[in-house]
C-alpha cells in the first residue's frame, strides 16, 4: 500500500475520527481539523504536478480481489490530477467557507463533516481509479454522500424530497454505468481502464460495444445533470451552500464530465459517442441557460447555470472526440475542443464556487435569497459585490477574466463544426453554433440579474430578517481566492496551459498537443459573436421585465419535474393497483394460483418433452378385492363433496381412511395398516373436537357451493397427476433398490421385519426427525392452547 | 375349495360393506352412521382375517386385534359425542 492509496484512504480514515474530535473539543470547530487534511491532501497532489507535466504519469497497484481481477490500482496522469487538484483545493476553501458559515452551537458538525469526508474521498477514488469496479464503488460512495449532504437539514421536507430524487436519479445512471462497465470488461477482458484504451481501435467491432457506451453515457449523463437528468441538481439546492458550493458546482456534477473525457479515446471511434455527447451537451447548455433566467432564487439560478455550462463543457468534449478521425490531417480545431473544455472545467469551478460562496454569503447576512427581495447591497457588502461581479462577468464570458477566454475557445469549436465532413455534420452541424450562441446570450442576462438584481437597485430593508453588512474576514476568503484565481487564469492564462491542461488533454486524446491559450486571436468569427451576445445580452436584459412573461405560458407544462413527479406517484399508483389486483387476501385465490401454476408448468413439461407414455406391460393383474376396494373408496370421497352436513363429511372421511388401511392389508403391509387404522381413529376424532366447537353463527349445514372454476382445477389436478403417475410408472429405467434390503435385513440387522428394521437401522435418521415433528407438533399444540397472550391481557 | 369358500366369503362381506357404506352416506341421522360405522369395523375385522387366510400370513393378526379395539373405542366416542356433546369431560376446570 503506497502513500498515493493512504491520500486516497485517508479522507475516509479522517471521518472515523470526526466525531471523537468533535465531542473531545467542543470549543474548536471541527472545521478545522478538516481543513488540516484538505490542505495537506492539496499539497501533496500538487507536488505530482512537475511529474505529469513531463508526461511521467504515476501508477500505484493494490491487491483487493487479485482473482476476480479488481484491484485498487491508482493512475495519475493530466486529467486525473487536475481532478484531483480540483477536490482538495476546493475541497479546502469550502472547508474553511464552512467553518464560517455553520454554527458550531447550533449544527450538527459531526454528521457535517463526517459526510463532507466521505465524499472527498470518494471523490479522489473516482478520479484516481484506474479499474472500472473501484470507479464505480466510489461513484457510488459520491452518491450516497451526497445524498447525505443534500439532506443535512432533515427536518425540512424540502430537503428530505431534493435528497430522495438526487438519490433516485444519479443511483439510477450509476447502477446503468455498472452494466456498461460489465459489458466494457467483456469486450475488453480487463477492468483497467488503460489496457482498454490501449486496444480502442478492436473494441468498436464488438456487437455489444453500442450498448455499453449508451449504459455508460446514462450514468455519466445523470451525474453530470444533463438534459433531462437536470432536474435533481435545482433541488439539490436545499443543502447548505458549501455543500452546494463544492458537490453541485465544482466536483460531483463534473464526475459524468471526467468519465466522457477519461472514456473518450475508448469510445471516440464511435459516431454515435460523438453525436450523443454534442448534442446532449448543447441542449443542455441552452435548456439550463434558458431556465436560469426566469429563476428567482440565487441558487437556482446558479444550479441552472451549472447544468448549462456542464453541457457546455460535454459538448465540447463530444466535439473533441472528433480529432481522431483526422489523425492524418494538419487540423487541430478539434483537440482545441477539448483543451477549451479541460480549460472551462477549471474556470468552471473556480468562478461558480466564489459565486455559490458569495450567495451563501448574502444568504447567511440578509435571511433571504429570493432576487425579489435584495437589492442595493452594493455599499452594504462591498467585497460580497466585487467577488460576485467577477465571478459573473466570467461566467458571462466578459474580457478580462477567465470565462472570456474559455468561451471565446467554446464559440470557435462550434463554429469549427460546421466544417466538420463526417457522420452528417454538414446537415445538422449548424444548429450547433446556433445553439451556443443564443445560449450565451441567456448566460448574458442571468449573469447580469445575479449582479444587478441583487446589489443594484433600491434598498428594501423592511423585506430581509437581519439587517445587512458584510460577512465576517474568514466567510470571505476563500471567495476572494477564487476570485482573484478566475482574474488570474484570466490575464495569465498560459500559467495552466502546459501545466496542467496538456497533460490533462494528452490524457484524453493521446498524442502531443501544444496549448497555448492568448487573448487575442485576431478578427475572428467568434470575437463577433462574443460582441453580439454582449450587445444582444444587455439588450435582453434591460427589456427583461416586458419578455419574461413568455415564461409564465410556456415551461409550466414542459417541465421536466413534473413528467419525474408524475412517473414517481405514477409507479407507485400502478404497483398498488396491480399488487391489489391479484393479492386478494383469500387464501383461496392463492390456491387458485397454485394449482393454475401447478397444471399449466406440469402440463406443458408433460406434453412438451413427451414424456407422455402409457405402458401397461409392467402392471399386475387387478382382482375383484382390489375393485371393490376401489368401488368404496371412490364412492365415498365423491359423496364427501355432495355432503350435506360436515358431521357426514368426517364419517365418510372416517371411511376412505379405513379403506386405505385396508388397502394395506390387501396390498401386504401389515404395519402400515395397523398405523393407518390407529391415526385414521384419532384424526376423525380429532375433527369432531373441531366440529363441535364451530361457532354456531357459521355453523351453517348446508350443501358445498358449486364453482365452475374450482372444479376445473380440481379435475384438471387430479388428471396432471394421474397423467404423471402413469407416466412415471411407464418409464422404470432401473431395479427397485429394495431387494438388497430383503437380503440383509436378518444378516445385517437382525430382524426379521424389514420395515422396522429399515426405520430404525438402514435409514434411521429419517425416524429420528419424524420423531422430532411430532414433538415440535404436540409443543405447539400444547403453546396454542396454553399461552394466550390476548386473553391474559384482558384478564390482567 | 378352500380358496373359493374364502372368496366367495369375502365377497359377500364386500356387498354387506357396500350396503353399510350407503347406510353411512344416507344417514338419515348420525346414530343411523354411527352404527353403520361399527358394523363396518366389524367388517373389516372379517375382511382383514379372510385376506390373511387368502394370502397365507398370520401378519394380520394384530391388524384385527386393534381394529377391534378401535371400533370399540370409536363407536363409544361417537356415542358419547352425540349425547354429551363432548367426548372428554373436563370438570376440573383450571
Amino acid at each position: 500500500m503506497s502513500l498515493l492509496h493512504w491520500a486516497i484512504l485517508s479522507p475516509f480514515i479522517a471521518a472515523l475520527f470526526i466525531p471523537m474530535l468533535y465531542k473531545r473539543f467542543r470549543k474548536i470547530h471541527t472545521g478545522w481539523f478538516v481543513l488540516v487534511l484538505s490542505i495537506l491532501l492539496f499539497i501533496y497532489f500538487f507536488m505530482f504536478l512537475s511529474q505529469t507535466r513531463d508526461g511521467r504519469n504515476v501508477s500505484e497497484s493494490l491487491a483487493w480481489m487479485p482473482s476476480l481481477d479488481i484491484n485498487f490500482e491508482v493512475y495519475i496522469d493530466g486529467l486525473g490530477l487536475l481532478f484531483s487538484l480540483l477536490i482538495t483545493g476546493i475541497g479546502a476553501l469550502v472547508v474553511l467557507y464552512s467553518i464560517f458559515y455553520l454554527n458550531k452551537d447550533k449544527e450538527k458538525l459531526n454528521n457535517f463533516y463526517v459526510y463532507l469526508l466521505l465524499f472527498m474521498g470518494s471523490m479522489l477514488g473516482i478520479v484516481l481509479s484506474d479499474n472500472l469496479i473501484v470507479l464505480y464503488m466510489f461513484w457510488e460512495f459520491t452518491s450516497f454522500s451526497s445524498f447525505l449532504l443534500i439532506g443535512y437539514w432533515y427536518q425540512r421536507e424540502r430537503s428530505r424530497y431534493g435528497a430522495q430524487k438526487s438519490m433516485l436519479i444519479t443511483v439510477f445512471g450509476g447502477l446503468s454505468m455498472l452494466g456498461g462497465f460489465v459489458l466494457l470488461s467483456y469486450i475488453g477482458d480487463t477492468f483497467s481502464i488503460r489496457e482498454l484504451v490501449s486496444q480502442n481501435g478492436e473494441l468498436i467491432t464488438h456487437p455489444l460495444f453500442t450498448p455499453a457506451l449508451l449504459l455508460v453515457l446514462l450514468g455519466a449523463f445523470t451525474k453530470s445533470a444533463q438534459f433531462p437528468f437536470h432536474i435533481w441538481l435545482p433541488d439539490a439546492m436545499e443543502a447548505p451552500t458549501p455543500v452546494s458550493a463544492y458537490l453541485h458546482s465544482a466536483t460531483m456534477v463534473k464526475a459524468g464530465i471526467y468519465l466522457v473525457a477519461r472514456l473518450s479515446p475508448v469510445f471516440a471511434e464511435s459516431a454515435l459517442w460523438l453525436w450523443l455527447i454534442a448534442s446532449v451537451g448543447i441542449v443542455t447548455l441552452f435548456w439550463g441557460s434558458f431556465s436560469a433566467v426566469k429563476q428567482t432564487d440565487l441558487k437556482g439560478i446558479l444550479a441552472f447555470s451549472t447544468i448549462s455550462q456542464l453541457g457546455m463543457i460535454m459538448s465540447l468534449l463530444g466535439l473533441g472526440a472528433a480529432a481522431i478521425h483526422y489523425e492524418s490531417m494538419d487540423e487541430d480545431i478539434y483537440v482545441a475542443a477539448t483543451v477549451a473544455a479541460v480549460f472551462h472545467l477549471i474556470n468552471h469551478a473556480t468562478f461558480k464556487g466564489s459565486l455559490f460562496m458569495a450567495a451563501g454569503i448574502i444568504d447567511h447576512e440578509t435571511g433571504t435569497r429570493d432576487i425579489h427581495k435584495l437589492g442595493g447591497l452594493m455599499n452594504l457588502m462591498p467585497i460580497t459585490f466585487t467577488i460576485t461581479i467577477i465571478g459573473a462577468f466570467s461566467m458571462a464570458g466578459l474580457p478580462p477574466f477567465n470565462g472570456f477566454l474559455s468561451k471565446e475557445m467554446f464559440l470557435a469549436s462550434m463554429v469549427s463544426v460546421t466544417e466538420m465532413d463526417l457522420f452528417n455534420m454538414e446537415n445538422w452541424g449548424v444548429l450547433f453554433p446556433v445553439l451556443a450562441w443564443v445560449g450565451s446570450i441567456f448566460t448574458f442576462v442571468y449573469s447580469m440579474i445575479i449582479v444587478f438584481k441583487t446589489f443594484t437597485g433600491k434598498y428594501q430593508p423592511e423585506k430581509l430578517k437581519k439587517k445587512p453588512h458584510e460577512a465576517p474576514i474568514g466567510m470571505l476568503i476563500p471567495p476572494v481566492i477564487l476570485a482573484s484565481l478566475v482574474i488570474i487564469f484570466g490575464l495569465f492564462p498560459n500559467l495552466l496551459s502546459s501545466t496542467i491542461i496538456e497533460p490533462a488533454v494528452a490524457a484524453i486524446q493521446p498524442g502531443a498537443v501544444h496549448v497555448d491559450i492568448a487573448h487575442w486571436h485576431g478578427f475572428r468569427v467568434e470575437l463577433g459573436m462574443t460582441i453580439g451576445v454582449i450587445i444582444l445580452g444587455v439588450l435582453f436584459y434591460l427589456t427583461l421585465a416586458k419578455w419574461q412573461n413568455i415564461y409564465q405560458l410556456f415551461p409550466a407544462k414542459l417541465s421536466f419535474n413534473r413528467l419525474y413527479d408524475a412517473l414517481l406517484t405514477g409507479m407507485e399508483r400502478i404497483s398498488l393497483a396491480v399488487t391489489r389486483l391479484f393479492m386478494s387476501g383469500f387464501i383461496r385465490t392463492y390456491l387458485v394460483y397454485i394449482f393454475l401454476f401447478f397444471i399449466i408448468s406440469l402440463g406443458y413439461t408433460l406434453f412438451r418433452k413427451n414424456a407422455l407414455t402409457i405402458d401397461m406391460k409392467n402392471t399386475a393383474p387387478i382382482g375383484i378385492y382390489e375393485l371393490v376396494l376401489a368401488g368404496i373408496i371412490t364412492i365415498a370421497a365423491i359423496a364427501i363433496l355432495f355432503a350435506k352436513s360436515r358431521l357426514t363429511s368426517i364419517i365418510l372421511l372416517g371411511a376412505v381412511g379405513y379403506t386405505v388401511s385396508i388397502f394395506f392389508v390387501l396390498f401386504r403391509a401389515p404395519d402400515l395398516a395397523l398405523t393407518q387404522l390407529v391415526i385414521e381413529t384419532i384424526s376423525v376424532a380429532l375433527f369432531l373436537l373441531c366440529f363441535y366447537h364451530l361457532p354456531k353463527i357459521s355453523r351453517k349445514e348446508e350443501r358445498l357451493a358449486f364453482k365452475l372454476n374450482n372444479a376445473l382445477i380440481s379435475i384438471g389436478v387430479g388428471v396432471i397427476v394421474a397423467l404423471i403417475a402413469l407416466s412415471s410408472h411407464s418409464s422404470k429405467y432401473f431395479d427397485a433398490i429394495s431387494k438388497y434390503y430383503v437380503e440383509n435385513a436378518y444378516k445385517e440387522a437382525g430382524g426379521e421385519n424389514i420395515v422396522n428394521v429399515i426405520l430404525v437401522d438402514f435409514r434411521g435418521l429419517d425416524t429420528m426427525f419424524e420423531i422430532t415433528v411430532l414433538g415440535i407438533a404436540a409443543i405447539g399444540i400444547f403453546a396454542i392452547i396454553k399461552l394466550r397472550l390476548t386473553r391474559g391481557k384482558e384478564e390482567g | 375349495m378352500f380358496h373359493a369358500i374364502l372368496q366367495i366369503s369375502l365377497l359377500c362381506v364386500s356387498i354387506s360393506m357396500l350396503g353399510l357404506v350407503y347406510r353411512v352416506i344416507k344417514g338419515p341421522s348420525a346414530p343411523d352412521r354411527v352404527v353403520a360405522l361399527d358394523a363396518m369395523g366389524i367388517n373389516l375385522i372379517a375382511i382383514i382375517a379372510l385376506v390373511s387366510m387368502l394370502l397365507n400370513t398370520p401378519a394380520y393378526l394384530d391388524a384385527i386385534l386393534l381394529l377391534g379395539i378401535l371400533s370399540f373405542i370409536g363407536t363409544v366416542a361417537f356415542s358419547k359425542f352425540l349425547e354429551k356433546g363432548e367426548i372428554i369431560e373436563n370438570d376440573r376446570d383450571l
